[in-house]
């Protein structure tokens, strides 16, 4: 096979004006040899007219077109415009395609070269209007979840059930995994007084971070409802997503969490007794210790937690879930962002359960 | 029957972040007909049929159903509203973790206070009305796109409302369903007086269903034609409407290729 007669670029200034000449074979191989160059010449020179001269191109492809349009294509002051001459018929039909000017890139979003200052408040304005939407959010919610409780009957039953399964029992294996390590940590370490510790309250955060996966699996389905419509579907037939997508979920978490709650405890002290088991020391003498060390406000104070952090997990979740936007990514982002958020929730709101606790003295 | 409008478009514009679509644009449909949405991909059909059903808010102007203002209303007037419209999104837009009669059961399930068999009855049949009554068991992600359409159009159906909103109902059917559907489209408008608002791009079914059409620009932001599709073929005097009719390419490209 011949060997493609290259791209070639070459350059001159005459009478205040310049000519670059194309020569060759303009494909979409080729041109990466010459774009560079031509654009630099044609920036070099921004205030006088450019003539680039085609007439000695062969042979010019989409990649060649895209090329001389990107050159065309230019911002630059009227007395200094950019023409293409001698392009071939055949290949000047394809240019005639494209209008320049409008294929302008848009231009850059200087956002990165704000002010610091500037972008300190645009970054609290967007939190605050995030807030905003939480609490309309929390607002509708909660009147949701009031019709439910008072009108149990309209709760979609099926659903809750669905979802307990999903949120229940499949976070199972993963709470009995830690919990049952926990409990033979803790026992190991034993000579440190659990109350001192004070494991019964972490339970519910133990718990919580497991079934953190279930927010995000909320987000994910009805972040996928909403691409595809069926958010849309459901407000067209006059039901309201949050009474219907919501609320069937977080009665389902609220259910499933101090369930998760007791489990883990179970299975925590069951991995602390077969430690004890294998230590030769009797079953009942630890059971006793246990009894000793942990009284029912502990397990009570931990219980406590479930239900909050239950509403917080399955909300923040479905809150990202409606806020899905268009495109292909934004379920995922839309996951993310509720894991996050979660995250970030649980840490604050435990922070002042220690607060409270501690007041309490617990 | 004398023409009586069910619904009114009046002064709308509309469009996304700025953008406007459409313009300032009146268009009435009357009680019964087939009103059929024309336009090339990207004009604005599916979003004015969007509005139409209230999802979103108009820039400016006011959509009338059967004399109440879906737009402002709220409440248990807008459900009262919904209620009257069945809606078919281009996507389908059925409930992904319903089976197919779930999903047709839905609307029946909230709005009515029939037994579950007489539920699965009614499901059934507007299951069959569009030749699925065999996949009722089955989940929209094991059903093929045109099935997942017509699956949608049961759905719309469920609580047999006055107005039957479609967006490209037989896109991605063969030649004969399309056909069939064209046929139940003109069952119901005849027999029941079901009024259609139909957006769609297939030729032979715009002439088998279409009462009346309108065809929206994207250049103009406005409708470039309205009336008898048949009528419009043969004496519009706008070439773009010729050509969209006569399955030809548009005027300006043809001028370019020559
Ligand atoms: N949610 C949205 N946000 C922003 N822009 C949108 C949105 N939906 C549609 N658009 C834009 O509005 C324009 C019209 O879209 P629309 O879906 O109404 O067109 P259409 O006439 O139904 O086209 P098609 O025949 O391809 O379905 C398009 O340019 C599209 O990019
Ligand atoms: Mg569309």
């Amino acid at each position: 096979m011949a060997p493609s007669p290259a791209a070639s670029l070459s350059l001159s200034d005459v009478d205040g004006k310049r000519e670059l000449r194309l020569a060759g074979r303009l494909d979409s191989y080729s041109i990466a040899g010459v774009w560079p160059d031509a654009r630099a010449a044609l920036d070099a020179a921004p205030n006088v007219p450019v003539l680039i001269d085609t007439s000695r191109v062969e042979y010019c492809d989409g990649g060649g077109i895209a090329m001389l349009v990107d050159l065309l294509r230019q911002p630059r002051p009227p007395e200094a415009q950019v023409s293409v001459v001698g392009l071939k018929p055949q290949f000047q039909t394809l240019l005639d395609q494209f209008d320049p000017v409008a294929m302008r890139a848009p231009p850059k979003e200087h956002e990165e070269r704000l002010h610091t200052v500037a972008e300190i408040g645009r970054a609290a304005l967007i939190v605050g209007r995030d807030m905003r939407v939480q609490v309309a959010f929390i607002g509708e919610t909660s009147s949701a979840l009031w019709f439910a409780i008072t009108h149990p009957h309209r709760i979609r039953w099926k659903d809750v059930w669905y979802t307990c399964e999903q949120v229940g029992v499949n976070a199972l294996p993963i709470v009995a995994l830690i919990s049952f390590l926990l409990g033979i940590i803790l026992a190991f370490q034993s000579a440190v007084p659990m109350k001192q510790f004070g494991a019964e309250i972490f339970v519910a955060d133990l718990v919580g971070l497991s079934i953190l996966r279930s927010g995000a699996a909320f987000a994910a389905e009805i972040g996928t409802m909403k691409v595809n419509e069926e958010l849309n579907a459901l407000t067209t037939m006059g039901l309201d997503p949050v009474r219907f997508l919501v609320v069937t979920r977080i009665i389902a978490a609220l259910l499933m969490m101090p369930l998760l709650c007791i489990f883990a405890d179970l299975i925590g002290i069951l991995g602390g007794a077969l430690t004890m088991i294998s230590f030769n020391i009797p079953i009942s003498a630890f059971l006793h210790e246990v009894d000793s060390l942990v009284d029912v406000k502990d397990l009570l104070a931990g219980l406590a937690k479930a239900p909050v952090f239950a509403i917080l997990i399955a909300g923040i979740g479905c809150l990202r879930g409606l806020q899905t936007q268009t495109g292909a990514s934004a379920v995922g982002i839309s996951a993310t962002r509720a894991v996050v958020s979660a995250i970030i929730l649980l840490v604050v709101v435990d922070g002042i359960y220690a607060f409270v606790y501690y007041l309490l003295d617990i | 029957m004398p023409a009586e409008p069910i619904i009114r478009v009046e002064h709308f514009t509309a469009g996304y972040e700025g953008n406007v679509l459409m313009r300032d644009i009146n268009f009435t449909v009357n009680r019964g007909e087939v009103f059929v949405i024309l336009g090339g991909s990207g004009s604005g059909k599916s979003t004015l049929m969007k509005h139409m059903i209230g999802l979103y808010e108009p820039m400016a102007g006011a959509v009338y159903i059967d004399g109440d203002d879906i737009v402002t209303s709220e409440g248990d007037a807008r459900r009262a509203i919904l209620k009257k419209i069945g809606v078919m999104y281009q996507s389908g837009a059925l409930f992904g973790s319903m089976t197919l009669l779930e999903n047709v059961r839905l609307p029946l399930e909230e709005y009515t206070s029939l037994d579950d068999d007489a539920i699965d009855l009614v499901a059934q049949m507007k299951l069959k009305l569009v030749g699925l009554d065999a996949f009722s068991g089955h989940m929209p992600s094991e059903i093929s796109g045109g099935m997942q359409k017509r699956a949608a159009i049961a759905r719309a159906m469920a609580l047999d409302p006055t107005i039957l909103f479609l967006d490209e109902p037989s896109a991605g059917l063969d030649p004969i369903t399309s056909a069939e559907l064209d046929l139940l489209i003109l069952r119901l408008a005849r027999s029941l007086h079901i009024t259609f608002v139909i957006v769609t791009h297939e030729l032979a079914s715009i002439y088998a269903v279409a009462d009346r059409v309108i065809m929206l620009d994207k250049r103009t932001k406005g409708i470039i034609a309205e009336g008898d599709p048949k009528v419009l073929r043969d004496t519009s005097d706008n070439p773009w409407v010729r050509q969209f009719f006569r399955r030809e390419a548009a005027p300006d490209t043809i001028a370019e290729t020559a």
